[in-house]
């Protein structure tokens, strides 16, 4: 906990002129406040013994001066520390990506974008009160209080004592108190904040089932029950709120009624000019405006802890997978190999590779067809180096992948994958995400090559037009064209085409095909696929079954042969073998 | 400053809470008064007229006794303004749940979820500071100030008018400053959402950008979205604060010149110290609420924003299902099309037009078309999700329009192309479709959809968790599951979008059998891009931009020799 606490302290550090230059400004601001209550009550207290005019003067233009410098300081205070939290923040953004950012997406999978969402949108809003709310107040609390005793102490030290004690009570015995009783709350609060985001994300992304099975009602239900709690656990925080206020209030008037009751003997004995009993009391009133922040204080401690430790717990993952110290430079070979891969995600898990090997001459094809589940897609993620693998080899060119930098095998390889991801931004900011460097022709042209120009043309904002969350305003096939068109521009010397015509309709799979095979002629490619179409110009074809090589060859072999390959084009062709019959 | 009246409708029915903030706002002004002037006739006794600690005891009794009242009531006043903004907060997120479920998935997907869902949360937070703090304060800064100005007006003229004067400056400068503050603020809210929304697009799209190897970039657009925020937040924060530069100017010079006023009247003797006294200790409390609400007010202003966000949510129009029940039944009658027409807001073209077509009751209908025909546009109309913009789709004698949607959507089974999986366990997920299914059941639907052994091969069966959207199943998985909730609904309407679309054959040949058990004796509605499904179908409607272009059954359509031939052909890669 206290490693936390110096680390997000450690990065506040680099606005740490701007943080002092706040503290003095909000000590100054409440000095003003000081001085201002003790000299109005020095000059009418000197006034009512009818001295002359003379005698005032100071005191008026104290008075004058205070009351003009507190706006002043209070504006500026504001101004830099809010300046400072608002450059904190953003910090604490980049900082944070910066963080999981080399995570993605194997450390990543566990967490649920709903909660991370949270995670960094609640928590990192937190940690925007950690210099105003919890560093700043203490620091200026001290201050004050240094001013105070000293103030005091030219009356009698004994004021000065009492104060300090009160200021002790109000400073750090309410703080604790209230931190204690709060810490349970608080961290309820966040845990079922989260929930009900959740809850809710899940309920609106999955709002076409829920109304389609009629459990509106049920979700419902579940979104008010978490609400109903979360929302109370918020109330008992305002409770506690409450309490503070008024607690802090009594204090400060009872330590007025205690030194008074010092005070007002001393006066009796003439050890205490009663001018300053008004002055007494009026600096307390002034003086306690610096300890009222400090229960809340406490509270956001508390909170900025949690957020902190939360966002360090992600950050603090170790990658999966780190760059060699001496990466090797990119080759000029663009060959595949791969040599005994075995692989599985988890320690518990079953093997989704066993003893892979084969090879993929420079420019050839290759096909790796089966099932669901036959470890196809895991090829993928370890060419991409997305996971690390202990057993076995992938070479490009000759060298191990694992000795060059994670970016440099990333830049070999194009993908198309069948659960491509699109920003909701324009199409056109969609494609240039592949290269940015690309002109506006380029765009269109690859456009046309992915049958997609057509349809952008139709389109009211063209290219301009904005694809909606996970690209939603498009059909299945306009996405996935969108995600073809964009592996043009990458022109990568390695293509890898992951089920890449899944959603596309019969017309536009064998168009798509056509030109992925006229496109991937010098490029090393493979594509995984379960639809046998067109694999008569792949130069071999790979079938995988629960991790396992279980046939190899070229289509006219494969269908030649008995086997896995023969049986799934005849189910695929049933329509013809029908038809046949019907005939 | 001006009180949003949408926000103070929320109040309704909450009278007595509100009754009772103003109450105790109002106890809170006469402690503070009886305080001041016990402790002014304290000091003054004792400095003036060299009483004794013991003289004196009865004025310091009364004062900690007023002191430890105010405090109360200051208390209770706090709590009952948190009463209220739970009241309204609990109640206006359920609305808007509520509402957005009637809005249905077509407005709910064409926005960002993130943004909807950060509404939700944190829009309806900020809430809390409007209620709980904003409005009570404007009672206490309405009260105290009034209580004072009555408590000092017969004791001293001078300084009663000075307070008049200056106290509704602060209010008309919060109103001057405050209006452009709304305005900025606003935007400054808008700022937020999209940053949060971008967050969320980045988060669940950063295996896409790693492999463009785009993902560092991204640090540098967070920086830049993250300094506009900054720059939009502090441009806000300068006129707020100038707001509060003059209401503390204000405050502290009017206290200057109130003491001075005084102070130069008591040493011509023309008030007494203990009038001076007390008006001087007044003199803060008098303006401390009026500043409060200044910084009361930005903490309301956030909530201003947010619930112009929800409240435009809010009035979003969403059909209203009639009231009058209306009987039918899908086993025993047809869905009639009749020169239905709808297009997308976005879109230029219309995705439908003048269709017109029928499902006869125990019919198998497919769709067949390239993508953008058209054909989950018809999906969504069945489904309710959206309404004819011309034309009209009939049910034996009723107008679609007329049924009710939760009664309609009860007899139709839905299987779509990207199934969405819940944050709960497999057998929950199943469940949906039949919250109260026995465990035998749900075995039997798993079972029928080629499900079951899968499951049971998971670590924990039918209770694993399934993360967002299935992350650790495959899609074939998924559909599988989808393909189980239909068993289990067991509807007599039944439309299947795609369901094979991301299946390998063996495992389309495993559920070929599935779905034929699945659509036996029932309605089936098909949309298919790929034809190994089709040939079967009582009647194949053949889309191409939205309109028919043909129509018959199999064999019919092959002799033809149109658009559907070549689609088979096309299909099974003969070029």
């Amino acid at each position: 906990m206290r490693q936390t606490f110096f680390r997000l302290v450690k990065l506040t550090m680099a606005y740490k002129n701007r943080m002092i230059t706040a503290a003095i400004l909000g000590f100054l601001t409440i000095g003003s406040s000081i001085g201002l209550l003790m000299t109005s009550a020095y000059i009418i207290a000197k006034a009512a013994l009818h001295p002359s005019i003379a005698d005032l003067q100071v005191g008026i233009v104290g008075v004058r001066f205070f009351g003009i410098s507190r706006g002043i300081f209070r504006y500026l205070e504001r101004l830099i520390s809010h300046e400072a939290t608002l450059r904190l923040l953003s910090k604490f953004r980049v900082w944070f990506y910066q963080g999981i950012e080399p995570l993605a997406p194997a450390r990543l999978i566990k967490y649920k974008s709903g909660d991370l969402l949270n995670r960094i949108i609640s928590d990192i809003g937190n940690l925007e009160h950690l210099y105003i709310r919890v560093l700043a107040p203490p620091v200026i609390a001290a201050l004050v209080t240094v001013l105070m005793f000293f103030l005091f102490e030219t009356f009698n030290l004994v004021f000065s004592i009492l104060l300090l004690i009160s200021f002790f009570i109000a400073g750090i015995g309410v703080p604790v108190f209230i931190f204690i009783v709060s810490r349970k709350t608080g961290e309820e609060v966040n845990r079922l904040r989260s929930k009900l985001q959740i809850q809710t994300i899940d309920s609106l992304q999955g709002i076409s089932e829920i109304l389609i099975f009629g459990q509106e009602e049920r979700f419902r239900n579940k979104i008010h029950i978490l609400n109903q709690r979360y929302e109370k656990k918020q109330r008992q925080r305002t409770f506690i709120n409450g309490v503070h206020e008024a607690l802090i209030g009594l204090i400060m008037n009872f330590t007025i009624l205690a030194m008074l009751l010092i005070a007002i003997p001393q006066v009796t004995a003439a050890t205490l000019d009663g001018i300053y009993l008004s002055v007494i009391a009026l600096g307390i009133m002034a003086a306690f405006e610096a300890i009222s922040p400090l229960p809340a204080a406490a509270q956001h401690l508390e909170q900025s802890i949690k957020s902190g430790q939360r966002l360090l717990d992600l950050v603090n993952a170790n990658p999966l997978i780190t760059d060699p110290k001496t990466p090797s430079s990119v080759p000029d070979d663009f060959s595949l190999k791969f040599e005994n891969l075995s692989f599985k995600y988890d320690k518990n898990d079953d093997f989704s590779l066993r003893h892979v090997s084969f090879t993929v001459p420079q420019g050839s094809k290759i096909a790796v067809v089966g099932s669901s589940g036959a470890g196809k897609s895991t090829l993928v993620n370890l060419m991409l180096r997305f996971w690390d693998f202990p057993d076995g080899h992938i070479f490009i060119g000759n060298r191990d992948i694992r000795t060059f930098r994670q970016e440099d095998v990333r830049n070999l390889i194009s993908v198309v994958s069948q659960n491509t991801y699109l920003f909701n931004e324009t199409i056109q900011e969609n494609l240039s995400l592949a290269n940015p460097e690309k002109s506006k022709d380029e765009l269109e042209e690859a456009m046309r090559q992915a049958q997609l120009w057509e349809t952008v043309q139709s389109l009211p904002k063209q290219a301009e037009t904005f694809v909606g969350e996970q690209g939603f305003l498009f059909s299945g096939g306009e996405r996935q064209r969108l995600a073809i068109a964009r592996s043009f521009l990458k022109d990568a010397p390695i293509l890898i085409l992951d089920e890449p015509t899944a959603n596309l309709d019969a017309f536009t799979e064998q168009k798509i095909l056509r030109i992925f095979w006229d496109l991937s002629k010098n490029k090393t490619t493979v594509l995984i696929t379960h639809r046998l179409v067109g694999l008569e110009n792949a130069d071999q074809i790979l079938v995988l079954k629960k991790g396992k090589i279980i046939q190899r060859g070229t289509h006219a072999e494969l269908t030649e042969q008995d086997g896995w390959y023969r049986r799934m084009w005849q189910i695929q062709n049933q329509v013809l073998v029908i038809e046949a019959i019907g005939q | 400053m001006k009180l949003d009246k949408r926000l103070l409708q929320q109040l309704n029915g909450l009278r007595i809470l509100v009754s009772g903030t103003i109450g105790l706002g109002l106890l809170v002004a006469i402690m503070t008064i009886a305080q001041a002037f016990y402790l002014s006739k304290t000091i003054n006794l004792v400095f003036l007229h060299s009483r004794t600690l013991a003289d004196v005891s009865p004025c310091l009794i009364y004062f900690g006794i007023f002191s430890l009242f105010r405090s109360l009531f200051h208390y209770g006043q706090q709590n009952i303004a948190g009463k209220i903004a739970f009241k309204v907060k609990t109640d206006l997120r359920e609305k808007i749940v509520r509402h957005l479920f009637k809005l249905g998935p077509i407005y709910i997907k064409s926005g960002r979820t993130g943004e909807l869902s950060n509404t939700i949360l944190k829009g309806i937070d900020s809430l809390d500071a409007y209620f709980s703090q904003y409005i009570p304060q404007i009672f206490l800064s309405a009260l105290v100030p009034v209580g004072i100005l009555l408590a000092v007006f017969p004791l001293d003229i001078l300084s009663g008018i000075v307070f008049l004067i200056t106290a509704p400056l602060i209010p008309l400068f919060m109103v001057l400053i405050g209006d452009t503050a709304e305005t900025l603020t606003k935007k400054q809210w808008h700022t937020l959402s999209r940053l949060s929304a971008h967050f969320l697009d980045v988060l669940q799209g950063l295996t896409t950008l790693k492999i463009f190897n785009r993902s560092k970039d991204q640090i540098a657009v967070i920086a830049k979205i993250s300094d506009h925020y900054r720059i939009a937040t502090l441009k806000v924060l300068r006129v707020a604060f100038l707001s509060a530069l003059t209401l503390e100017m204000l405050a502290t010079i009017s206290t200057a010149i109130i003491a001075v006023e005084i102070g130069l009247r008591l040493l011509y003797a023309k008030i007494d110290f203990q009038s001076a006294l007390f008006v001087l200790i007044l003199a803060p409390e008098f303006y401390l609420p009026l500043r409060q609400l200044g910084t009361k007010f930005h903490a309301g202003m956030e909530g201003v924003a947010a619930a112009n966000r929800i409240f435009t949510i809010l009035e979003e129009p969403a059909e209203h299902s009639s009231a009058r029940p209306v009987l039918f039944n899908l086993r025993s009658e047809e869905i009639v099309f009749d020169t239905v027409s709808y297009g997308y807001k976005s879109k230029q073209l219309n995705a439908i037009e003048n269709l017109s077509f029928r499902i006869l009751p125990g019919a198998k209908v497919a769709l067949v078309g390239p993508s953008g025909a058209g054909k989950t546009t018809i999906a969504s109309l069945l489904l309710k999700f959206i309404r004819p913009d011309c034309g009209r789709i009939c049910v034996g004698q009723h107008n679609l329009s007329d049924i009710s949607a939760p009664e309609w959507r009860k007899q139709i089974a839905w299987v779509s192309q990207n199934p969405y999986l819940f944050h709960a366990g497999v057998a929950e997920n199943i469940r949906l479709a039949a919250p109260g299914a026995t465990e035998a059941e749900l075995i039997t639907a798993a079972k029928l959809a080629n499900i079951h052994h899968f499951i049971d091969s998971l670590p924990e069966k039918y209770a694993t968790d399934i993360g967002e959207k299935g992350a650790r199943l495959s899609g074939g998985e998924a559909q599988r599951i989808a393909i189980a909730r239909a068993f289990l609904k067991d509807a007599p309407f039944i439309i299947l979008d795609e369901p094979t679309a991301n299946l390998d054959p063996e495992i389309e040949a495993m559920i070929h059998d599935s779905i034929q058990t699945l659509t036996r004796k029932k309605t089936v509605l098909l949309i298919a891009h790929r034809l190994s499904t089709v040939h079967d179908a009582d009647q194949i409607i053949v889309l191409v931009g939205g309109r028919i272009r043909e129509k018959g059954d199999h064999s019919e359509l092959i002799r033809q020799d149109g658009i559907y031939k070549k689609l088979n052909q096309a299909y099974r890669g003969v070029t």
